[in-house]
């Protein structure tokens, strides 16, 4: 692989994606009244502490059972089919919300939601992950939290409350989120 | 990652100000966005290229943009100051979303057809492959697109640029590549807008993208733009990518084998997402390039 391209730099969503991306259903992985369906929610706030009205969020995870699904209809849900991708602009106050299941992990492993984040202003996407808070071992011997000081990965760990997962993003300052970057892993 | 620049109006007061209001309509437009010049935001992009190029051996990465680039002032709250956490992906995150026919019908990929009459302006195809950054084309994956119109105008609420709306204009678009990668738009040429990121500020003509590749780590939303624009050197979100040639590969090119006779002029743009860390294990049956 010594032929590498270079990949393209991305660019600001800008303010006018909410004419394009948000569509209807697009937050409820499953219809909210299902039984098992759980609430992830939170706000998105900026350096000031300011709740930020035009970011864009991006769920995807796996199914309870810790398996990446690999079915099509997330743009047209058909309220049966879980495909494990959602997408929720914020509103006013900065808020989100959606409707999903509790992501499962393999064996050993802590489950967690891959999040990505869009924001005016913001002029590259951020990646993310949303931990359960279910399971301290687990969330005690994870390679990424593990490799964080306990305040950073505090900032990865959803809360449980009454009526869901919370879970803030900070783009910036006190309680800064941890955003991730992926490198390449080393040849085979 | 904000380094301090020759304008004093580039204080962190003036700025926090601005931030605040720059989403606002042009009539609640803060008062300090508004005496920032064109000249003032150029010396700030100017002195920021300069020190890019003295530290370019030392930078680390500057094909990609700058999160904290104060010239582009709304950036100066949203972005992160600490380095982005290394880590190897997991799970769900060597993976991507799919979607499929009942997703997105083949009518969404031409934007002029969507309303009873034609829409105005220059009528455009935009075409390319999205590969990553080993060669591999992403097949049969999501891309949307979102523009302006031909005068410049977003048919979005919030944009309050008195320039008129097209009737028969929307401005969004979906496709799924084909078997090798290939998307293609029918559009129109969107016009340049105005923003109120400082006095005379407006954006070079772009069509907004988002695009997925095989797995979560390779997500891109980004701007194609027209070549030889003359806004390019004036505009901060562009110029946030310190690397010139990581610039110009956001620019499409005209392709004469693209245009259609008497009909309309094509554009290509090729795509190279980040490389995946997940190497096949069994060869798709698209890889004999039957499709091609």
């Amino acid at each position: 692989m010594t032929d590498q391209l270079l990949p393209f730099p991305g660019q600001t969503v800008g303010p006018f994606f909410g004419f394009a991306l948000p569509y209807a259903g697009d937050a409820d992985l499953v219809p909210p009244g299902r039984p098992d369906a759980v609430r992830l929610f939170g706000r998105v706030l900026d350096g000031a502490g300011r709740p930020v009205p035009d970011a864009l969020l991006e769920l995807w995870q796996a199914d309870p059972d810790g398996v990446a699904v690999r079915q099509p209809g997330s743009l047209r849900r058909d309220g049966w089919t879980f495909t494990g991708w959602g997408r929720a602009a914020t509103d006013a106050a900065g808020g989100y919300s959606f409707t999903t299941l509790r992501p499962g992990a393999p064996t050993g492993s802590a489950p967690f939601f891959a999040l990505t984040v869009f924001a005016r202003g913001l002029l590259d996407r951020l990646l993310t992950r949303v931990y359960l808070p279910d399971d301290e071992e687990l969330l005690a011997a994870d390679p990424l939290l593990s490799t964080l000081p306990a305040e950073r990965g505090r900032t990865l760990v959803a809360s449980q409350e009454e009526s869901g997962l919370r879970f803030d993003v900070v783009l910036q300052g006190d309680g800064e989120t941890v955003f991730l970057a992926y490198p390449r892993t080393p040849a085979r | 990652m904000e380094r301090a620049s020759g304008s004093s109006e580039a204080g962190p007061l003036n700025v926090a100000v601005m931030t605040a209001t720059a989403g606002r309509p042009a009539t609640a437009a803060s008062s300090d966005a508004a005496r920032t010049t064109q000249a003032e935001i150029s010396a700030e992009i100017a002195a920021l290229a300069q020190a890019y190029q003295r530290e370019r051996t030392t930078a680390g990465d500057r094909t990609r943009p700058i999160l904290g680039y104060a010239p582009y002032r709304s950036s100066i709250l949203r972005h992160p100051t600490l380095e982005p956490q290394l880590v190897d992906p997991e799970g769900i995150e060597l993976a991507a979303p799919v979607f499929g026919s009942r997703d997105v019908d083949p009518l969404e990929a031409d934007l002029t057809i969507q309303h009873p009459g034609e829409p105005l302006g220059e009528r455009i195809v935009v075409t390319g492959r999205i590969t990553d950054a080993d060669g591999r084309p992403v097949r049969h994956q999501l891309v949307e697109i979102w523009q302006a119109n031909s005068a410049g105008r977003y048919a979005h609420q919030r944009d309050q640029h008195p320039a008129p709306l097209d009737p028969n204009f929307t401005g969004v678009g979906r496709c799924l590549t084909d078997a090798d990668g290939v998307y293609r738009f029918t559009t129109i040429k969107p016009g340049p807008y105005p923003w109120r990121n400082h006095l005379n500020a407006w954006r070079p003509a772009h069509i907004h993208f988002s695009l997925f590749g095989t797995e979560f780590t390779q997500r891109l939303v980004t701007q194609m733009y027209f070549p030889g624009d003359p806004l390019f050197a004036l505009d901060p979100i562009f110029q946030s990518i310190p690397d010139e040639a990581a610039r110009a590969r956001l620019i499409a090119r005209y392709d004469h084998d693209v245009t259609r006779p008497e009909v309309l002029l094509g554009y290509r743009w090729d795509v190279v997402l980040t490389a995946a860390h997940r190497t096949p294990i069994e060869p798709e049956p698209d890889d004999e390039g039957v499709d091609r």
